[in-house]
């Protein structure tokens, strides 16, 4: 393989600065969501925290995206809760190694394309399921809790949302933990706190082999885990990717995003952590910050992994109320607020993709599902405006023994009903004649319409010729590469 | 139509590069595209407050695009001038058809698409940002002569009319087809040449010496051939002082990226050291 050392310098070294700055602004904003998202998924946070360490490190060396955040996500977390509830730690790790090798799998077989089927409306369905699924996930912290709390989450949410208005200088997350610890220690408050929730990393991680009995049963409870967790995986990062594109005005490399993001879930899974992906408001807050290059993701892995041990004593002391605060600004700040607005603004089918995307996700707890459901919707709905286009005018000979049918458009499985209830099968004719020549006949639907169309006249005596079928047939052959023949195109738009 | 892409890029080399431009343009009787790429925009917003916001995304998204789009704005009035002013005095020569090109993007990129149409690339040693003291050669420079399949002029500071070159030989694939290309190009017809090996005095150099300045002599060249023991870098710079040339021919990088990253490279370590206009052939 060229190694394109220019372009490894680039993304390595292009930005240094505004990469370690940006890098640590990324960590404390990690911290709190490793530890949330591992309580989400109901295992220690120190699994969080391990995965968000290796996942970050090894995305930014082996990554697509330069720029771009990856960690322990709420995404991942709320798929694992059944799994760490009825088989323990120890498979959800083995889940998380699998997810990691089909990911790999994914992006060897270049599957990274498939993100061009998911359309802007499924994309909004999943960041407003996500934020949902995020904000219901703190639910359990804010109902039947001592007043106290809400107390210490209002102020929380006041330091998150009032100080950046005062300074930019400091990240607003941190300061808002600080203060409730302070708070917390000094005025001796009865509140649950980080240290209740499970343990926390003392020490390195090591290399372990996950704690489960090598059959195939394990691989049978694990793999639909995995599966879900490496779809939605990828559909987050490549997602995040395109969002980072967008904001940075670059491209990225979406099937080694995908051997990335695999590889970093196997890390993972072998140090005892949970399954990840890219973060999209962690990777808006990167970008936000100044970072730009791999520097910035590997600094806030290794940063947080650092803070975490220094600070471990510290961090178990941090109240509840102070992660629920921060994941609520998370889940505000990943909701799309426009999109309820544009409901209306829309068109009708792509706002019921989105709202069925969420539907999807909040049901099942599942963003694969939900996605899944968009994406399918969204096909149908394109196929019903497609079939639209398409048009059967028709001429008497003065004689009225001869009709010519002319057919135009796209004749599909959704137009194949309106191509046959186009003809008029009770007009006594001695002959007819079809002209596809400016039709597109797309799959066996409609060869079989055409067919039947041809039977039904030649039932009531008349005689069938169809020309221009070669060239109307010529989309079936399923040569996807029609477009890239000379002139082909001009073909399917022209005639 | 033999066409000559010369590279612009805003630094004091663009007259230099203008300059030889319009002299091998003249001799070629080619056309010349002057071409100034707009390096990447790199806008950074000073937000450490670690938020998001409602609509942090599209907030943003809007705010780096602001601050790109007046960077670029200033970028590409600069662009324009400087390339006006290149295509101004490269028409002052004597040159009929000039015509400029503006692009955005990576330089290395984009000068690996222009030249598909060109005969001659002419660049600049160093670059705007480039250190002087310090002998530095420009970042891309390397990059280019390394990517580039056309043979490439790497100019000077300032031009001097060119008389006398050095062609610098070793007797490698890259050596032969320069002293081919040369002794066929109209680009250095008439002119003298010092053909300098540097090494060792064998049989086998002295033979390959020999009938490489047959060849040159044979296209039209005045031609001394000598063969100097010594490093390259020090035999070549030596004799560009002692002879006065104005100019130094060579074939390029022969070892591999990562070998030159160890033992150093002939080509770059020549360039460097050597103050007069030098012309690289794949």
């Amino acid at each position: 393989m060229k190694v394109n050392w220019a372009r490894l310098r680039h993304e390595w070294l292009g930005n240094v600065r505004g990469d370690l700055v940006a890098g640590l602004v990324v960590a404390l904003a990690l911290i709190p969501e490793a530890i949330a998202f591992s309580i989400i998924a109901g295992v220690d946070p120190q699994v969080g925290l391990f995965a968000s360490f290796s996942i970050a490190v090894i995305v930014a060396i082996t990554g697509g995206r330069p720029g771009m955040i990856s960690a322990a996500t709420a995404a991942t977390a709320v798929l694992m809760v059944t799994l760490v509830r009825e088989h323990g730690l120890q498979y959800l790790l083995v889940a998380t190694i699998l997810a990691g090798v089909l990911q790999v799998a994914a992006g060897a077989l270049r599957l990274g394309g498939l993100m061009r089927f998911v359309s802007r409306s499924v994309m909004t369905g999943f960041v407003n399921a996500l934020a949902i699924l995020i904000f219901l996930a703190q639910i359990p912290e804010l109902v039947g809790v001592p007043p106290l709390t809400y107390a210490m989450v209002a102020a929380g949410l006041a330091i998150l949302y009032l100080m950046p208005m005062v300074t930019k200088a400091a990240p607003a997350p941190l300061v808002c933990i600080a203060a409730l610890t302070a708070a917390a220690i000094v005025f001796r408050l009865d509140v649950r706190t980080v240290g209740d929730m499970g343990a926390l990393p003392t020490a390195l991680p090591v290399f372990l082999l996950p704690d489960v009995p090598p059959t195939f049963e394990t691989l049978l409870i694990v793999l639909p885990y995995s599966a879900a967790v490496a779809a939605v995986g990828l559909l987050e990062s490549l997602m995040t990717a395109s969002i980072v594109d967008e904001l940075t005005d670059t491209t990225s490399q979406r099937n080694r995003e995908c051997v990335g993001q695999g590889l970093a879930n196997i890390g993972a899974g072998f140090i005892g952590g949970m399954a990840g992906c890219a973060m999209i408001g962690q990777s808006i807050i990167n970008i936000q910050s100044g970072g730009r290059g791999r520097l910035s993701c590997l600094f806030a892995g290794a940063a947080l992994l650092f803070m975490i041990l220094v600070l471990g004593e510290w961090v178990a002391q941090i109240p509840m109320a102070a992660l629920v605060a921060v994941m609520l600004m998370v889940s505000i700040g990943t909701f799309s607020w426009s999109s309820i607005s544009k409901l209306r603004e829309h068109p009708a089918s792509s706002s019921i993709v989105m709202l069925a995307t969420v539907v999807g996700v909040v049901l099942t707890h599942n963003l694969a599902i939900g996605v899944l459901l968009g994406v399918l919707l969204s096909g149908l709905f394109f196929a019903g405006k497609i079939a639209q286009i398409f048009r059967v005018r028709s001429s008497l000979s003065p004689d009225g023994t001869h009709r010519a049918y002319i057919v135009e458009g796209q004749v599909f499985f959704a137009s194949s009903d309106a191509f046959l209830a186009a003809f008029d099968f009770r007009e006594a004719l001695e002959r007819v004649t079809i002209d596809l020549s400016r039709a597109h006949i797309w799959d066996i639907s409609s060869v079989a319409a055409l067919d039947m169309a041809v039977l039904k006249f030649r039932r009531e005596g008349a005689e069938v010729s169809v020309i221009g079928l070669n060239e109307a047939s010529e989309t079936i052959v399923d040569k996807l590469g029609i477009a890239e023949k000379p002139g082909a195109l001009d073909k399917l738009m022209g005639h | 139509m033999t066409m000559v892409l010369a590279c612009i890029d805003g630094s004091i080399y663009s007259h230099s590069v203008a300059d030889h431009a319009a002299w091998a343009a003249k001799r070629l009787g080619a056309s010349v595209e002057t071409l100034q790429v707009l390096g990447r925009r790199e806008a950074a917003s000073s937000d450490r407050s670690g938020r998001i916001v409602a609509g942090a995304r599209r907030q943003l998204l809007e705010e780096l695009a602001t601050l790109d789009a007046e960077r670029a704005k200033l970028l590409q009035r600069q662009g324009r001038l400087d390339l006006e002013e290149a295509r101004t005095r490269i028409e002052a020569a004597g040159v009929a058809a000039v015509a400029t090109t503006l692009r955005n993007g990576d330089l290395l990129e984009t000068v690996a698409e222009r030249e598909a149409g060109a005969d001659l690339v002419v660049i600049g040693k160093r670059g705007e940002a480039a250190d002087f003291a310090k002998l530095h050669l420009g970042s891309n420079l390397e990059r280019i002569v390394r990517a580039s399949t056309r043979p490439i002029l790497v100019t000077s500071r300032a031009f001097h009319p060119i008389r006398r070159f050095l062609l610098a030989f070793d007797g490698r694939a890259s050596a032969l087809k320069a002293v081919d290309a040369v002794s066929r190009s109209p680009l250095f017809a008439g002119l003298t040449c010092d053909l300098v090996t540097a090494g060792a005095e064998t049989a086998e150099a002295r033979q390959r010496l020999d009938a490489a300045a047959a060849q040159l002599r044979a296209g039209g060249m005045t031609v001394s051939a000598r063969i100097a023991p010594g490093q390259p870098d020090v035999v070549i710079g030596a004799a560009v002082e002692r002879d006065g040339a104005d100019m130094v021919v060579m074939g390029a990088y022969a070892h591999s990226r990562l070998r030159s990253l160890v033992i150093g490279s002939t080509t770059s370590e020549l360039i460097r050291a050597c103050n007069t206009p030098i012309m690289v052939y794949r």
